[in-house]
């Protein structure tokens, strides 16, 4: 699914990562967890080049994604992400914030056909108001999956961090990602609300979905991840499956670093 | 008081000779130089603070950049004016193009605020949480189409009341046009008091009327705010 070959990022002198390969199969519940300044989220956002990676390569469908003659946003409809602070479309109701990015690309992916279709008098391509039905169909049928059907209309402000949360994922799921990532979505949440959304991406893990997933929370890791990646100073020291990982760590860093948070 | 009177007669006199037309024609002149430069303003702002805001790895951004700082500058450092007797006695002829005063006026003024509301908007697009970008480039859209349909949005949101000043002072600022022929509020209440050389009561009419569009504006604004801030509201 992603390759990830000797992946450096620097910002000035400051090496962030260093020299990083790692591969992600598809299906796979990858976690990702270490010490703050570790560079797991340098890491994580690099897989969609929300950072620009200084060297190394991110082959994502064959494709080396690093590279800046590449069309990244055509592959970024297909890497979804969830973000800490939610970062929902203020100015957009939950339901617009679902359907947007959907919408957009396909009226956007159409427009030659649909302009040709028209003085044709072609009835077999897809209208505007089918793609914007499609969407709404589909961002009504995830709102009900994440449990928030009745708050479709209403903005982003009027949410907990929680349901904001949910609402971030039903966004990404619907691009129909191939693998999303998730950059510490619970750490901005009351403790409370915690549950709900590690419960939702608990099933979304269970339908199958690829995610890459930095956390803090060592529960998710276990019972969710099929491998775990312990981050020190921009390397990965160890690259386990999550029994092992906290059973029999290796490295001392890791271990000392497990004996503070477990 | 009783020569109130007789200057109120001489402005009466003159308002129903013809007077009262030649104000008609001003006010809408005004509004109509006011409302479609602030379109403008509005539209040249919105591109000249995106170019400045965008990251600037190519050459074509670094180039479009410089232009809109050259513009800015031009039009932020000399008066209206200026600007005015610039564009009707200097570049348009230069350019072989015939418009009447009220066009350039409008063109002008359109030009004008731009290059203020240029940085207003910057600001306001600044003052946007950078998260709303990252989220619509992580979806695939591209920097522009974010920008349009997520980032600016809720920039104007946050500069509405600065935008809304930038209208009273354009209609404000119309009072110069006159300089270049054409007919607004002022030229027509000085059309009024000339005619008897009787300048008090019109002027002090003109100054009501002014008043009373500005404080129209702002109460327009208020009611615009509040409506847009229905997605700050919880409901």
């Amino acid at each position: 699914m992603i390759d990830v070959i000797n992946l450096t990022k620097r910002y000035g002198k400051l090496t962030v990562l260093d020299d990083i390969s790692v591969s992600i199969k598809k299906g796979e519940k990858v976690v990702v967890i270490g010490p703050s300044g570790s560079g797991k989220s340098t890491f994580l956002r690099c897989l969609n080049c929300m950072e620009d990676p200084s060297g190394g390569q991110i082959i994502f469908k064959g494709e080396n994604i690093a590279d800046m003659k590449v069309d990244i946003n055509k592959h970024r409809r297909h890497i979804g992400m969830v973000f800490q602070q939610f970062n929902l479309f203020n100015n957009k109701t939950v339901l617009q914030n679902i359907m947007l990015a959907p919408v957009h690309l396909q009226l956007k992916e159409t427009r030659k056909a649909r302009i040709k279709a028209f003085f044709n008098k072609d009835s077999s391509i897809i209208t505007k108001k089918e793609i914007i039905e499609n969407a709404r169909q589909n961002a009504l049928r995830l709102l009900e999956r994440v449990g928030l059907s009745e708050k479709a209309d209403q903005y982003p402000s009027s949410l907990s961090g929680g349901q904001k949360q949910r609402i971030a994922i039903a966004r990404s799921l619907a691009m129909n990602p191939d693998v999303i990532l998730f950059d510490e979505p619970t750490s901005a949440l009351d403790p409370e609300m915690v549950g709900e959304v590690l419960q939702l991406m608990k099933e979304v893990a269970d339908d199958g979905m690829t995610m890459v997933v930095v956390t803090h929370e060592m529960g998710f890791a276990r019972e969710v991840g099929s491998r775990v990646l312990f981050m020190d100073g921009g390397k990965i020291v160890e690259d386990k499956p999550p029994h092992e990982f906290f059973t029999n760590p290796e490295n001392p860093r890791l271990k000392e670093f497990l004996s503070k948070v477990l | 008081m009783g020569k109130f009177n007789v200057k109120w007669e001489a402005f009466a006199d003159s308002w129903r000779e013809g007077g009262d037309a030649r104000v008609i024609e001003g006010l809408k002149n005004t509004l109509t130089i006011a409302i479609i430069g602030l379109v403008i303003g509005i539209v040249i702002g919105v591109i000249i603070a995106v170019v400045r805001v965008m990251p600037k790895y190519k050459l074509l951004p670094k180039i479009l950049d410089k232009i809109c700082y050259i513009y800015t500058s031009f039009f932020r450092g000399t008066p209206m004016v200026v600007q005015l007797l610039v564009g009707y006695y200097v570049l348009f002829p230069l350019m072989g193009i015939t418009v009447s005063s009220l066009v350039t006026c409008i063109i002008i003024f359109g030009l004008n605020s731009g290059a203020y509301l240029s940085e207003t908007m910057r600001a306001g697009i600044n003052s946007v949480d950078s998260g709303q970008m990252e989220a619509g480039r992580a979806l695939g859209l591209s920097y522009g189409a974010t920008m349009i349909k997520i980032v600016v949005p809720q920039a104007i949101k946050n500069i509405l009341p600065t935008i809304g000043n930038e209208f009273i002072s354009l209609i404000k600022e119309t009072s110069v046009v006159s300089f270049v022929g054409a007919v607004d509020l002022y030229n027509a209440f000085r059309y009024i008091g000339s005619n008897n050389y009787e300048f008090m009561v019109p002027y002090l009419i003109m100054a009501m009327f002014y008043i009373v569009i500005v404080l129209i504006i702002s109460l327009g604004i208020k009611l615009m705010e509040r409506s847009l801030r229905k997605s700050d509201r919880r409901n």
